[in-house]
């Protein structure tokens, strides 16, 4: 399955959700939010939130900014 | 804005409340062009900062053990104020800012819709537009505007939660600008008033506390000094001078000498 994660093209393989995806990066789901296709997916949502070939996803988190 | 006639005696009593939410510490800090986190983290003691703004940005996935913010300027311990630095319409502010709540469950947030890289000043008719869409979505929104009082006010019956005009343009360090205006926007407003950008020394935040705003906003001020720590230290000060300043009224200005010793009983 092609992503387009964080605006470039990723390729995937036994991941079919966003609670998935995220445990692949290996990203911590508390610091981080994302969006599906300009949709935010809830933290809650995570594990029910299917993914689908050209999805165009957003993760993103906080840094320093004034 | 709070008058100087409701002057407490006690300093730890003098708060400030902004969206239901009161707070002791009137220097809020920026979190960007420290060094690093840990620095940044300092800083923020040292400051003695309740609130520090924050951005949000795509993680980066080739590195997924960089350090990250909240590792270092914990959101227990701060009360993050997501901004939409980079935004230059309403609707990336308010995707940004959806995206922050979801982020962090935080529904308090730092609006800032700009118009020109060059001079980073905001746009008005762009800020107030998004202002009206992110209030209709339940956001508290402080929001960073022009030094213009038509606009400020024009925020406030909209109903943002602090107006926050620049003094100088972001990381420029020039100061106050337009003092006449600043004084304005304070003696009309309602909510809370904050210089937002601008301020390059510690006496600058002493003359935005001495004209009466609730509190202020700086990132460069403290990140590029040459010691970001003991600048911190100097800005928090700073921000508590011109505060107990204007609670006591400062003496009248007059044209002609008046000497502090009597003159009478001269030998």
């Amino acid at each position: 399955m092609n992503l387009i994660l964080n605006g470039e093209s990723c390729a995937f393989q036994g991941v079919d959700d966003v609670a998935g995806l995220v445990a692949a990066l290996g990203l911590d789901a508390r610091k981080v939010a994302v969006e599906r296709n300009l949709e935010i997916v809830p933290k809650s949502a995570y594990a029910r939130t299917g993914l689908t070939d050209g999805d165009r996803i957003e993760i993103v988190h906080f840094i320093g900014g004034g | 804005m709070d008058g100087a006639t409701a002057a407490p005696q006690n300093l730890a009593e003098d708060t400030w409340t902004v969206a239901g939410r009161t707070f002791r510490s009137r220097l809020i800090i920026g979190t960007g062009k420290y060094k690093d986190y840990a620095q940044n983290a300092a800083a923020a003691e040292a400051a003695g900062a309740e609130i520090v703004t924050v951005a949000l940005r795509r993680v980066n996935l080739s590195d997924p053990s960089q350090p990250m913010l909240v590792d270092h300027v914990k959101p227990d311990r701060f009360t993050f104020l997501p901004n939409t630095a980079g935004c230059f319409t309403g609707e990336d502010a308010v995707r940004t800012l959806r995206l922050a709540r979801e982020a962090g469950g935080w529904d308090l947030v730092k609006l800032e819709v700009l118009s020109d890289t060059k001079h980073l000043l905001p746009d008005m008719e762009e800020t107030l537009r998004a202002l009206k869409l992110l209030i209709s979505d339940g956001f508290q929104v402080m929001v960073y505007c022009s030094d213009d009082p038509v606009y400020a006010q024009k925020l406030e019956d909209a109903g943002a939660a602090a107006i926050m005009p620049a003094g100088a343009p972001i990381g420029s360090g020039r100061g106050i600008q337009n003092l006449l205006n600043l004084g304005l926007i304070i003696e009309q407003a309602k909510v809370p008033v904050l210089v937002d950008a601008g301020v390059g020394a510690a006496s600058d935040a002493v003359v935005a506390m001495e004209m009466g705003c609730d509190a202020v906003l700086m990132n460069t001020a403290i990140a590029q000094a040459g010691d970001p720590i003991r600048m911190a230290t100097a800005m928090k000060h700073a921000v508590i001078a011109g505060r107990q300043a204007y609670l006591a009224g400062r003496m009248p200005r007059r044209m002609y000498a008046e000497p502090s010793s009597p003159l009478s009983g001269l030998i």
